[in-house]
């Protein structure tokens, strides 16, 4: 079997603020497949959500080309760019102003859509972030809890069908049970649908649990990419045997306790 | 005493008095919302800009807003005299277009602001997921920024409303109508059944205005379409309603000027009455500073109004000897019809000269008859004038003359100024001979043995623009020498304070001069 061709590629990607400023980035090189689930792990300020907004042109780069579908991006118009791909904010973002239906159903509106088609989307999608559709449709952002705003942040990025969905810290602020649901329903959605998603992390655990494919990065620079397994056992950068020492250490440590 | 003839006379003015008032503040607010929000918008990511505009319209608020109105006039005329001169078209540096300049940038400052706050108060969070779900930047800024941007933009705009509505009161010295003529007449006339009325016309149009925003604030915020409609019609409605009267009426053919006291009110209605009975239509434009309505004639945006020859003398001709009556008179004719093409139809057959008066017991008992008596105690003596006494040339002539030098000089009203020499808080005032309060007061008038002052005739001036209008003039005629300083005491008293309105003293003055010229 031949590989997925690249749905994403960075082609030695720098990224500095002002002519003299350390860069953000360093010479980044990195592909993600056709329906690969690839997670961007570092530290903070090493660059990750600069790397996810490179993708949409919420950034652009200062040297070096990333592609999507094998088109630079630098080429495409950036709002149309923008509503071929999913995008899960940090901080979810939703539009405070617009009920629940409104939010998600923004994409499509833009691209012009009608009243009925938008409807149903909505719908469908409220069923599929398991919301009530009846309790949850004309609600505010105020008046959702912090779980049920991720998943309307959630349907709003694939409410117009992107092949491609980028997700910066998505699950970040919940509690551990919404947070270890939310992942999984949400890894479940990448294998129907059929999805490229490149998310950020800072949990190495999360990273572990949902993705194919893992890259760390730090200082702006790659350190180690491959699967968890492979990183799991033949890491040789030192940061890198250390984030994957914490979930080994949690394993083993609950592996004794349930043998007791 | 009885105010029901005084809101009568009150009602039967608010048409256009509140007519004026609505067109200039409804096109300032309208004029300063199309120049702010673009600017605001424009500076939401030009942090440079943001100060620029921010400092401007700061600097602006820090002008009172009387002089801001009052700055805008020179402006204008000199732009006025070039595009003239340029073009061959010029237009009116007087009313309507300098006070929507002024009370637009007046405007200007809260709606900036807080159109700034707003937009600078919105969660980047949001800004960003904006873009990031696909929205252009104006789509952001539709759907997005400014419909949270949006409660805080319309508390600035009810601000800029009521502010403007409020300032609008100070058009009049630029002979802009408005309500503020109310007040001003009323504070010159001591009529405070108008000063009242002109403060609760502003304060309720302001009031309703404030609420019918509040409405379509409301609305957009609640989504309801309804509301909006509701406020912004009502708003249109109101404007529509206000200027009706002022549309629907036949432009009036003549403007007669007023300076902004109770001899120049009573005589302008005297003019007018007369012009109406003549069949021609008149309206008039009050309270214009001596400098003002002497350019506003010059240029034709007034056709009449009563000067007095010493200020012409002192203040136009830069004279400052003292010639025989009748030699100035005809050297004045003569030097207004040659350099401005103004003509001098006559006086009126009394003299309004400033005088420096006292109580007569004080001026008595300190021995003090003439101007030369009074230096010798000025030192330990207060004197009260009018806003342009202290600073005209006449002043300094006397000073110089008589080498006065007054221990306190306090500016005030006309009005307040008798009251104050009467009750002892002013020594001496500088007065009109014309005013009927000199007597009234037992006031003594201090004699000239110098001639310094020089005198003031009334004279109406026509303007070049009506020099060879036969119709206008003819009906001007019959007021030369007509009235007499006894008569004119007489109708300044009626019409300040004393009861009667400016037009029923302007009636009795018309009667007096018929009974005269029957006598004849």
């Amino acid at each position: 079997m031949s590989p997925a061709p690249a749905a994403i590629s960075f082609d030695d990607v720098s990224k500095r603020y002002g002519e003299n400023a350390a860069p953000v980035l360093d010479r980044v090189s990195l592909d993600v497949r056709e329906r690969e689930f690839l997670a961007v792990v570092g530290p903070s300020g090493s660059g990750k959500t600069t790397l996810l907004r490179l993708i949409n042109r919420l950034i652009e780069p200062s040297t070096g080309l990333v592609r999507v579908n094998g088109e630079d991006v630098q080429g495409a118009d950036a709002a149309s760019l923008r509503r071929r791909i999913g995008y899960v904010f940090q901080g979810v973002g939703l539009f405070p102003h617009m009920t629940v239906a409104e939010n998600i159903a923004i994409t499509p509106r833009l691209l012009g859509w009608d009243q009925a088609r938008m409807a149903a989307r909505v719908d469908e999608l409220l069923a599929l972030v398991r919301l009530d559709r009846e309790k949850h449709r004309l609600r505010f952002p105020a008046q959702l809890s912090g779980g049920e705003g991720q998943r309307v942040g959630l349907a709003r990025a694939l409410a117009a069908k992107p092949a491609i969905m980028l997700m910066d810290e998505p699950f970040g602020a919940l509690d551990p049970l919404t947070r270890g649901a939310l992942g999984e329903d949400y890894r479940a959605l990448h294998g129907e649908l059929g999805l490229t998603t490149v998310m950020i992390t800072h949990d190495m655990l999360e990273a572990l649990l949902l993705a194919d494919r893992i890259a760390v990065i730090r200082d702006g620079r790659i350190v180690a990419q491959g699967t968890p397994q492979q990183l799991m056992n033949g890491a040789q950068d030192g940061y890198v045997r250390e984030l994957m020492a914490a979930p080994r250490r949690q394993a083993e440590r609950l592996r004794a306790l349930d043998t007791k | 005493m009885n105010a029901a003839p005084q809101i009568a006379e009150a009602l039967a003015r608010l048409p256009a008095y509140l007519g004026g008032h609505v067109a200039v503040s409804v096109t300032a607010l309208l004029l300063g919302l199309a120049v702010s929000l673009p600017l605001a918008f424009a500076s939401m990511r030009r942090p440079a800009l943001r100060s620029v505009l921010l400092g401007a319209a700061s600097v602006v608020q820090t002008i009172p807003s009387l002089a801001l109105l009052a700055l805008f006039y020179p402006l204008l005329l000199g732009i006025a005299a070039l595009t003239e001169r340029s073009f061959g078209a010029g237009f009116s540096a007087l009313g309507f277009l300098p006070s929507v300049l002024a009370l637009t940038l007046y405007s200007m400052l809260p709606v900036l602001r807080n159109t700034i706050a707003g937009l600078n108060g919105i969660d980047p969070a949001v800004s960003e997921a904006a873009l990031g779900v696909g929205m252009t930047r104006r789509q952001s800024l539709v759907m997005v920024e400014l419909p949270l941007a949006l409660p805080i933009i319309m508390a600035g705009i009810r601000t800029a409303a009521i502010w403007v509505i409020g300032a609008a009161t100070l058009s009049t010295p630029i002979g802009q109508t408005s309500l503020g003529n109310y007040i001003f007449t009323g504070l010159q006339t001591q009529n405070w059944v108008f000063v009242l009325f002109g403060c609760a016309a502003a304060a309720m149009f302001a009031l309703l205005v404030d609420q019918l925003l509040a409405l379509m604030e409301n609305g957009l915020a609640r989504r309801k379409r309804a509301w909006v409609a509701g406020g912004g019609l009502g708003i249109a409605l109101l404007t529509l309603a206000a200027l009706a009267p002022g549309l629907s009426q036949p432009r009036a053919a003549y403007v007669i000027g007023t300076k902004p006291f109770t001899e120049q009110y009573v005589l302008a209605a005297l003019i007018g009455q007369r012009l109406g009975d003549g069949g021609l239509s008149t309206t008039t434009r009050e309270g214009l500073g001596s400098a003002v309505i002497f350019d506003a004639l010059r240029a034709g945006e007034i056709d009449v109004y009563v000067d007095y020859t010493g200020t012409i003398w002192t203040n136009q001709m830069r004279r400052n000897d003292t010639k025989p009556r009748a030699e100035m008179l005809a050297g004045m004719k003569e030097w207004l019809n040659r350099e401005h093409g103004i003509v001098l139809a006559g006086g009126l057959g009394f003299e309004n000269a400033y005088a420096l008066a006292m109580r007569s017991g004080r001026a008595e008992r300190l021995g003090i008859r003439t101007l030369a008596d009074l230096a010798r105690h000025a030192a330990t003596l207060s004197i009260a004038g009018d806003y342009e006494f202290f600073g005209r040339p006449e002043w300094q002539l006397i000073r110089q003359a008589y080498g006065l030098a007054f221990r306190e000089q306090r500016t005030m009203q006309p009005e307040f100024m008798y009251a104050a020499v009467a009750g002892g808080e002013a020594d001496v005032i500088a007065g009109y001979t014309s005013d009927g309060r000199i007597a009234q007061h037992r006031l003594v008038v201090l004699d000239d043995p110098k001639h310094v002052i020089p005198p003031y005739d009334a004279v109406l001036l026509v303007s070049p623009k009506r020099a060879g209008d036969q119709a206008l003039l003819a009906a001007l005629a019959p007021l030369a020498d007509a009235i007499s300083i006894t008569a004119m005491r007489e109708a300044n008293l009626r019409a300040s304070g004393g009861g009667a309105s400016v037009t029923e003293a302007a009636r009795w003055l018309s009667n007096e001069i018929q009974k005269k010229s029957v006598a004849r």
